[in-house]
């Protein structure tokens, strides 16, 4: 056990072992790669930090973010009226206007709806800048990150909802469950808000159940396709009727709820939106569809058909949802087993992953130290290479890997590392052009070394920039870095090592991590 | 040791087993786009004449306008005989002598109807047999939200979700996908197909498929590393590491970092193509407005015979909710002038009758004015189809404006018939295999 040969050939030798990793094993690539997949990347110091712990204190570290302070921590308020439902007196009034024709009350109505709309997608914006601050500054990366991962997996748009303050409830439940367990997740979800409204189960009534929610709970939330029926679909729907709101909070209308007896997968009776949780998390099918979802988003690429995974993702992957079924559903002993893994160090895994828009900024302002120098042009980035925040393309959340590259989308992408790196913007627009001073030298560790008299040799910069921005040294590099440094400064300076960023980061190996 | 990322304190800063999806994009002969492997642009330019050269592209080309906002098709396209409309627009209402009316050249016969009098290249087009007016466009339930109609409009589904209609469209050529989320590739590949070209920034879902995404970029400058901002002389190495593929995946043939090596040549190339071409000064001149801009960068593709056969281009700001009519009219002059110059242009280039150009709109507004002055969102509205292969003049019928919907137009062509045409009589594909269903033809093409 350990080595898996597939039988498509020699090149499948994957290390399939769930067994933690050794200490002597544990070093700065590897370090470097825990920060990267548990987070967004580190520091050249940070990643030495965490190699020097070994790999239990380390994992440790990361996983228990509930230990680490964080200063930003504290509720930030957000109106939540701007959307708020019409009155009674207004309906009122609205209605006696629609019976009377009165053309005039009735586009007062529309222009205030209007009006309100206009507010909410701003406030919207303030909320996608308020996270993407919260992820750039956290100490607790992981937090965000599984956050991030909830949002993909739970996917809400406010496409759909148009109620920012909705979302950000969400946002807030899904961080405060982000790392505990996924039956108060299931739990959560069919009582927030922004879900009853996105996928309709506000519609879900006695009399004409709605199926919606009951439905994407099972293929996309839990189970996968295939892992329930039709008719699991239309009891569980039952069981969910008259789950709704009222302005912002959860309402059990208990007049529109069906108290019939159902039977939903392998439960029985009179069965209400807890006790559809319930058999779902009795389900063999819903650990290892978790579990699949986790090593998508933390490992490698696998199909979301459970059914469809062979070879050493297979072994894997049975082997986390084991130890998520013996944990009764808490997310954390799966991701420690994970994250202490041989598997998980494999040479074939690490630096194999696309790192998503999110990824690839936050990452770049925490790894290379950057200015953020301004949240609306970061976040149309981000918008530009195909991840709004808030505004996931539909209820699958965002495919991710292979699907976020394209000839304009790489272009965005290096485009954007230009911008953060040196305030240029590509487009002729003198509004956004930055002057916040960036100093690139205190990122690579030989600049800043007592022990270096002078500068640092070319080569040994050269390649711990390579080290610390890709992960490895790709082929011919090393002569293309100094060429170019050469042609602005000498090497070991600020506008040498910034050359040397810019072509670093317009590499395809930049993408990866 | 702190993961806090506080930006003042510097100190702190001191393989395989893809799904078959992947693995089909994993191809190089999908990822490199066939001009990179043609020499279309060794080829004659087109106006040296088309037809008989060996190896020009000769295949037709369809470019999408986007109106974004929500037209007020009403006073786009004016029934002005008809009281109602004046009735409902007290104030807006655009009396005759602030129309062009149009007279009966049209297939469909009389008239009642005059364009705003901003769109006097649209005239032009209109009395020339150039421009097709479909009246009354819509989908059944009509949705009034921005983003919910306009995924509709782009998937071609009234669900509004899924792959875009033109992406599908690509998909079924390039790789025999099939209509809808469940599509599945028959396993053929055609590595002539072209993804589309989309000006602006971002991929529009239209022209988004599952395995062909556009290639889209806002304007020349965007589609190149700006890193020869910052200096010049450095784009030279940029190059080179761009290039210097082989070496770099020669172990890893499969990987995720072997696919970035490859798009990121595509890119390179796609870019060097793509701002040659559009570098070229036009044969004719285009106003100063955005839309054409877009427009004569399309005409600069074409003319550089790029095999691209979608293109994309948009305006926005139609959302006119207050005060409209002069905000509304300048619009539609900055549109009318754009298409105007544009047909002027691939004339010139003898590349007219090879290009259809169709101009939509999410929804149409209202027919009561509001209390501003303005309209709010509605349904129904008029769509255009511009080029010499048009049937010129005025197809389907105008909505009622005393039989409302809730003070709507109710539709009275579907969106997805005109689509079906398009996709059946212009990009000679099977409709059914894109559209869910099979629509009635109005004739707007000739046949």
């Amino acid at each position: 056990m350990g080595i898996h040969t597939s039988a498509s050939g020699v090149d499948d030798r994957i290390e399939t072992s769930l067994l933690p990793i050794d200490d002597e094993e544990f070093g700065y690539r590897e370090a470097r790669h825990l920060l990267w997949r548990a987070g967004f990347g580190g520091t050249d110091e940070q990643i030495r930090t965490l190699a020097s712990w070994g790999p239990k204190k380390a994992v440790d570290f990361i996983l228990e973010y509930g230990d680490i302070p964080f200063e930003n921590d504290g509720p930030t308020e957000f109106d939540h009226d701007i959307m708020r439902p019409r009155s009674r007196e207004e309906n009122m009034a609205l209605q006696r206007a629609q019976r009377a024709g009165d053309e005039n009350t009735l586009a007062k109505f529309r222009e205030m709806r209007q009006r309100a709309q206009r507010e909410d997608r701003g406030q919207m914006r303030e909320i996608r800048h308020w996270w993407l601050t919260r992820m750039i500054q956290t100490p607790r990366p992981l937090e965000e990150k599984m956050t991030l991962f909830w949002h993909g997996h739970f996917a809400t748009s406010y496409r759909t909802i148009e109620d920012s303050y909705h979302m950000y409830q969400q946002n807030r439940m899904l961080r405060g469950l982000a790392l505990g367990n996924f039956r108060d997740l299931l739990t959560a979800i069919i009582r927030d808000p922004a879900m009853l409204r996105y996928l309709n189960n506000n519609q879900n009534r006695k009399d004409a159940p709605n199926e919606n929610l009951a439905r994407e709970i099972m293929e996309l939330f839990s189970l996968g396709e295939g892992n329930y029926t039709e008719r699991d679909i239309k009891e569980g729907a039952r069981a969910l009727t008259g789950y709704t709101y009222r302005d912002d909070a959860f309402l059990f209308n208990k007049n529109q709820h069906d108290e019939g007896s159902k039977r939903v997968l392998s439960a029985y009776g009179n069965i209400d939106g807890d006790g559809f949780v319930n058999a779902i998390i009795q389900s063999p099918h819903c650990a290892p569809f978790i579990c699949a979802k986790l090593y998508k988003f933390f490992v490698a690429e696998v199909p979301t058909d459970t059914k469809q995974l062979e070879g050493p993702q297979r072994t894997v992957i049975r082997a986390l949802s084991q130890t998520m079924e013996r944990s009764r559903f808490e997310i954390k002993p799966v991701l420690k087993k994970l994250f202490l893994s041989k598997h998980f160090y494999d040479p074939s895994i690490m630096g194999n992953k696309i790192k998503s828009p999110v990824e690839l900024v936050v990452g770049a302002v925490r790894s290379l130290n950057t200015p953020v120098r301004n949240l609306t042009v970061l976040s149309q980035a981000i918008e530009k290479m195909g991840q709004s925040l808030f505004l996931p393309p539909s209820v699958k959340g965002w495919d991710g890997g292979r699907a976020w590259i394209n000839t304009s989308t790489l272009f965005t992408r290096q485009n954007t590392l230009v911008y953060m790196l040196t305030g240029q913007m590509a487009q002729t627009n003198r509004l956004f052009a930055d002057r916040t001073p960036y100093d690139p030298r205190l990122i690579v560790d030989c600049m800043n070394d007592p022990r270096i008299e002078g500068d640092p040799p070319d080569e040994l910069i050269a390649g711990q920039v390579m080290d610390f921005v890709l992960g490895r040294r790709p082929y011919g590099a090393a002569d293309q870095l100094l060429s170019a440094a050469y042609k602005v400064d000498k090497p070991a300076s600020t506008n040498g090592i910034r050359t040397m960023l810019l072509l670093t980061t317009s590499m395809p190996e930049y993408q990866l991590c | 040791m702190n993961l806090h990322n506080d930006p003042t304190n510097a100190k702190a800063y001191t393989r395989r087993a893809f799904i078959q999806n992947s693995a089909m994009l994993a191809s190089a002969a999908l990822t490199v786009p066939a001009f990179i492997q043609s020499s279309a642009f060794a080829m004659p330019k087109a106006e040296l004449g088309l037809s008989s050269i060996a190896g020009v592209n000769e295949d037709n080309i369809l470019v999408i306008i986007q109106l974004s906002g929500g037209n007020d098709g009403l006073n786009t396209v004016v029934p002005y005989r008809d009281d109602a409309y004046y009735r409902l627009r007290p104030s807006i209402g655009i009396r005759p002598d602030g129309l062009h009316i149009l007279s009966k050249n049209g297939s469909n016969g009389a008239v009642d109807l005059g364009l705003n009098q901003a769109m006097t290249g649209i005239r032009e087009l209109y009395d020339e047999g150039q421009c097709a007016i479909i009246q009354g466009v819509g989908y059944p339930n009509p949705n009034r939200s921005h983003f919910t109609s306009m995924d509709i409009w782009h998937t071609g589904e009234t669900t509004g979700t899924g792959d875009g209609w033109l992406g599908r469209y690509i998909d079924a050529q390039c790789c025999g996908y099939g209509k809808g989320e469940s599509g599945t590739p028959d396993g053929s590949m055609n590595d002539k197909v072209e993804p589309p070209i989309a000006i602006g920034n971002e991929a529009p879902l239209m022209l988004t498929g599952r395995n062909m995404m556009p290639v889209s970029f806002e304007s020349a400058e965007l589609f190149a590393w700006a890193g020869k901002k910052y200096n010049e002389d450095i784009v030279e190495e940029h190059r080179k590491l761009t290039d210097m593929v082989n070496e770099r995946i020669e172990h890893e043939k499969d990987s995720n970092n072997a696919f970035l090596l490859r798009t990121a040549m595509d890119a390179r190339i796609s870019s060097d193509t793509i701002r040659r071409a559009v570098s070229e000064k036009p044969l004719v001149n285009y106003p100063n407005n955005a839309l054409a801009g877009q427009l004569s960068m399309i005409g600069a593709m074409i003319r550089a015979g790029l095999k691209t056969r979608v293109y994309y281009a948009s305006i926005g700001s139609f959302d006119t909710h207050a005060n409209q009519l002069g905000g509304h009219a300048r619009l539609l002059g900055q549109f009318s002038d754009a298409v105007r110059a544009f047909q002027n242009d691939l004339k010139a280039q003898g590349n007219d009758s090879r290009v259809v150009t169709m101009a939509f709109s999410e929804f149409g507004r209202r027919v009561g004015q509001n209390a501003s002055n303005g309209t709010d969102h509605g349904t129904a509205a008029p769509m255009f189809m511009f080029g010499p292969k048009v049937r010129g003049g005025f197809h389907s019928t105008h909505p009622s404006l005393t039989s409302l919907d809730q003070g709507d137009l109710k539709y009275t062509c579907d969106f997805r018939s005109v689509y079906a045409e398009i996709l059946d009589g212009w990009l000679s594909t099977k409709s059914e295999d894109v559209l869910d269903g099979k629509f009635k033809h109005l004739r707007v093409l000739q046949g």
